[in-house]
């Protein structure tokens, strides 16, 4: 292949990474950074009664379907009741009940909700309504409007709009005079507009839900008008004929049916409120593949179990380091021992932290480079050899655990995990090298080493890049396209503008 | 004081970077399943051998570990006064040179005496694939040691001085000779302190050299002159390292070559990764000349006229 057409190529796959990235960001509202926090909003539902000594019951009607919030939590406290969720219609109802009952009785049902671009369908389908037998007077008024609307009407979406229009007319001509007179407040009005639409057969239903913006102790349900065309829902405000669903309108309930329902109970009272706090967005985002069933979240790694996810927290970062690699020797011409062994004591790094690490790995790699010096004179196999590094560097890194437990560091426990097999490779590799070519050149690759190893240990333990790999692992995508542009750069690397310096004219 | 030239500079004087031999070069020119001929040196041995390339003659092989304790009857009964190598050795790793036996100990060409035991221990670290590419198994060679040309004595220190030529799709685009010095510890290569020096492939005189990154017109250890000096033989050795290329099929080919007092010209080995250094030792960059031999169809068969043809498109 040409380098145009690899290059091509690395286009490609950078920009489909790229772009299923950006519709994760602006479609699926993933956000790009970790620290920042999100705002959650507890509302609690308290319900009060007093119990007559007989079985008592009460069910309240919760949350289900949530356009623009997320449904992170959710609890319900009551002491001696038994509980049981279930669905009604398109309502989930929770339902306590209890043998008996008495004196003041408190049930609390709470919900964590945080704002969220999904896009959660209300999918219920509707029959169509028969034509009410209106009465007169009403029915001359309402068969007037519905004519008046009808003509300038194209479907149902312009149908409603029209509607509402002409009902909410700041200056109402005699026929909706004549309905208002019969709504007293916002759910009267809502059910008349419905009953008006049944004359048409347009499915009509009250949705009712809290405005949430900031903490309040008590808070309304509000009713909002929810037309079928058919084919989906659309939400009306019944008052301004406002069409969609306002962004910050939680949605408690559909229907007509009653908040709560009691048995059993007197001097029932609820009420609701709302607090806002904040919550880290990892873990909004964490809910919301969870709760979302869009395909991305289906192929989100937070549907792994915790174990992998981390495991894969920490190899999504291994291409990362091993592209940084990739540019020192390309664009750089660092020279390492082992392409990627720093990048594997990197990651070893993680465990003791790089202050730590540094002190290890030198003071590992100093005295098993001393002790390899020693094993050379009794003139061993290679293999053999290389086990009995591998021993020594075990027998080290037992001496430094012991060591630090005494002086109680417990930090350096964790060298356990230090890649042993690596640390004996690396002696070999230096040994060898410091032979052949001098200790000069030895020590200058040891450190060379060393300096990407703690390099790529700051680029992978970035918290930053942690959580972008994570919730968008589609970016390998653009890391293999950039390995694959950088794989045709055929630039001078850095040290090689002062390697032919001797090939100054007039020389150096 | 550190400084460095910027790489609109190397470019208009045509310097052949890392990346571009790599991708532009190597990677264009050189067969993958080709290389074996050229990195196991045994191999490129008997390839030489059967079309008639003039190489050191090889003594013996050893292939595993339980011929080591018979290194004696094997070999050094025989001949004590050689080349061990890597068959798949890199860059000069694990070569040792005998000249002789004093005693019981076997001398080597720096004078060191080194006992049986030691030169069993390095046999058994060649096998191990202690210098190979990768650190496969290797086999160890032993060969004629090349009796070097008198005409080097005074601009060469102990080691073997050795001829590099760069042959692009058959045509020799550079050349140089590397001369061991003190500093190189008798090896010959640069940058560990070896002068090499540039060869004008049309006459075979030396040009200005080059020793730790400095100009250098005289040997750092004998103070001899270096400029000018004719190699002699240069046609032939040109033509070897044309037919090398040919036999190998690589289209971008390092043939390293040797002088013998005797056996004239041989050839040593060769690389498919050769080095940039010859850039340094000639003063020249190789791009110009890559890119012109590249836009050339078809190259002439004929060896005379190639040869030509690379007198030619290095004279810019």
């Amino acid at each position: 292949m040409n380098s145009f057409s690899v290059k091509i190529w690395a286009l490609v796959l950078a920009t489909i990474g790229l772009a299923i990235t950006a519709h994760k960001i602006f479609n699926v509202g993933l956000p790009l950074t970790p620290q920042q926090d999100t705002e959650l909003w507890t509302v609690q539902a308290q319900a009060s009664f007093t119990g007559d000594g007989g079985p008592a019951k009460f069910s309240l009607t919760i949350p289900s379907t949530t356009p623009n919030f997320l449904r992170m939590d959710e609890d319900f406290i009551s002491s001696r009741f038994g509980l049981s969720v279930d669905t009604i219609d398109s309502n989930r109802v929770a339902r306590w009940a209890v043998r008996r009952a008495k004196g003041t009785q408190n049930l609390y049902y709470r919900v964590q909700v945080a704002r969220a671009n999904n896009e959660v369908e209300f999918t219920s389908k509707p029959d169509f309504p028969e034509k009410p037998e209106y009465v007169e007077p009403y029915k001359s008024a309402i068969e007037s409007i519905l004519r008046t609307v009808r003509e300038e009407s194209a479907d149902v979406e312009s149908y409603v709009r029209a509607l509402l229009i002409l009902l909410n007319a700041p200056s109402p001509g005699a026929n909706v005079e004549l309905l208002l007179g019969r709504a007293d407040d916002l759910d009267e009005w809502t059910s008349e507009i419905i009953y008006i639409l049944k004359g048409v057969r347009i499915p009509a239903r009250k949705i009712w839900g809290f405005t949430v913006s900031d903490s309040n102790n008590d808070m309304k349900l509000t009713p909002m008008l929810q037309v079928h065309n058919g084919e989906r829902w659309f939400t009306f405000n019944p008052r301004t004929g406002q069409q969609g669903l306002p962004p910050d309108l939680l949605v408690w309930m559909v229907g007509d049916r009653p908040v709560y329902d009691a048995s059993g109970a007197k001097d029932v009272e609820l009420s609701f409120s709302v607090t806002k706090t904040y919550a880290e967005l990892m873990s909004v985002v964490r809910k919301g593949a969870e709760a979302s069933d869009s395909l991305v979240a289906e192929f989100s790694l937070f549907a792994l179990p915790v174990q992998g996810q981390n495991v894969y927290r920490l190899l999504l970062m291994v291409p990362l380091g091993a592209l940084f690699v990739v540019f020192l020797r390309t664009f750089v011409g660092v020279q390492t021992f082992g392409t990627f062994m720093p990048i594997l004591i990197a990651l070893a790094f993680r465990e003791t932290q790089l202050f730590w690490g540094i002190l290890l790995f030198t003071g590992i790699v100093s005295i098993g480079l001393m002790i390899r010096f020693w094993l050379e004179r009794m003139m061993l196999l290679l293999i053999p050899r290389l086990a009995a590094i591998l021993v020594i560097v075990v027998i080290l890194m037992l001496l430094v655990s012991m060591a630090t437990n005494r002086f109680e560091l417990d930090r350096l426990l964790s060298i356990s995990l230090f890649p042993m097999v690596i640390l004996a490779m690396t002696i070999e590799r230096m040994s060898i090298t410091w032979e052949e070519n001098g200790a000069g050149d030895a020590i200058k690759m040891g450190i060379g080493s060393l300096i990407v190893a703690c390099i790529g240990y700051l680029i992978m333990t970035n918290e930053s890049l942690m959580y972008v790999m994570f919730v968008f692992p589609e970016l390998l995508l653009v890391i293999l396209g950039l390995c694959l542009w950088m794989g045709r750069y055929t630039g001078y690397r850095l040290t090689e503008l002062f390697r032919f310096n001797a090939m100054r004219r007039g020389g150096s | 004081m550190m400084s460095f030239m910027s790489p609109k500079a190397l470019r208009e004087i045509g310097v052949l970077g890392m990346n571009m031999r790599n991708a532009d070069f190597i990677m264009k020119y050189n067969p993958r399943n080709m290389y074996p001929l050229v990195d196991d040196k045994l191999i490129t041995k008997k390839l030489a051998l059967e079309k008639g390339i003039a190489v050191p003659k090889l003594y013996g092989v050893i292939s595993y570990q339980h011929e080591v304790h018979k290194l004696e009857e094997l070999i050094l009964q025989h001949h004590t006064d050689l080349v061990i190598k890597p068959a798949e050795g890199s860059g000069g790793n694990g070569i040792m040179v005998l000249t002789g036996k004093i005693g019981k100990m076997y001398s080597k060409a720096s004078g060191d005496l080194v006992s049986l035991s030691t030169l069993q221990h390095h046999v058994s670290n060649t096998l191990s694939g202690m210098y190979s590419l990768g650190g496969l198994p290797d086999r160890a060679l032993f060969e004629y040691r090349v009796q070097f040309d008198p005409f080097f004595d005074k601009i060469s220190y102990q080691g073997v001085p050795d001829i590099r030529v760069i042959v692009f799709r058959g045509v020799p685009v550079a050349a140089m000779i590397r001369l061991p010095t003190r500093a190189s510890d008798g090896k010959a290569n640069l940058h560990q302190g070896a002068l090499g020096l540039g060869i004008d492939l049309a006459t075979g005189a030396t040009l200005d050299g080059v020793c730790q990154n400095q100009r250098a017109d005289h040997h750092p250890d004998t103070g001899y002159k270096t400029k000018g000096i004719e190699i002699p033989n240069w046609p032939a050795i040109l033509r070897l390292a044309v037919e090398c290329a040919d036999i190998v099929g690589l289209g971008y080919l390092g043939v390293d070559i040797v002088m013998d007092k005797n056996l004239g010209p041989l050839m040593l080995e060769l690389n498919a990764r050769p080095g940039l250094n010859v850039q340094i030792a000639n003063q020249r960059g190789l791009v110009p000349s890559l890119r012109k031999l590249e836009k050339i169809p078809v190259l002439p068969v004929s060896i005379e006229e190639r040869l030509a043809l690379a007198v030619s498109v290095a004279d810019h």
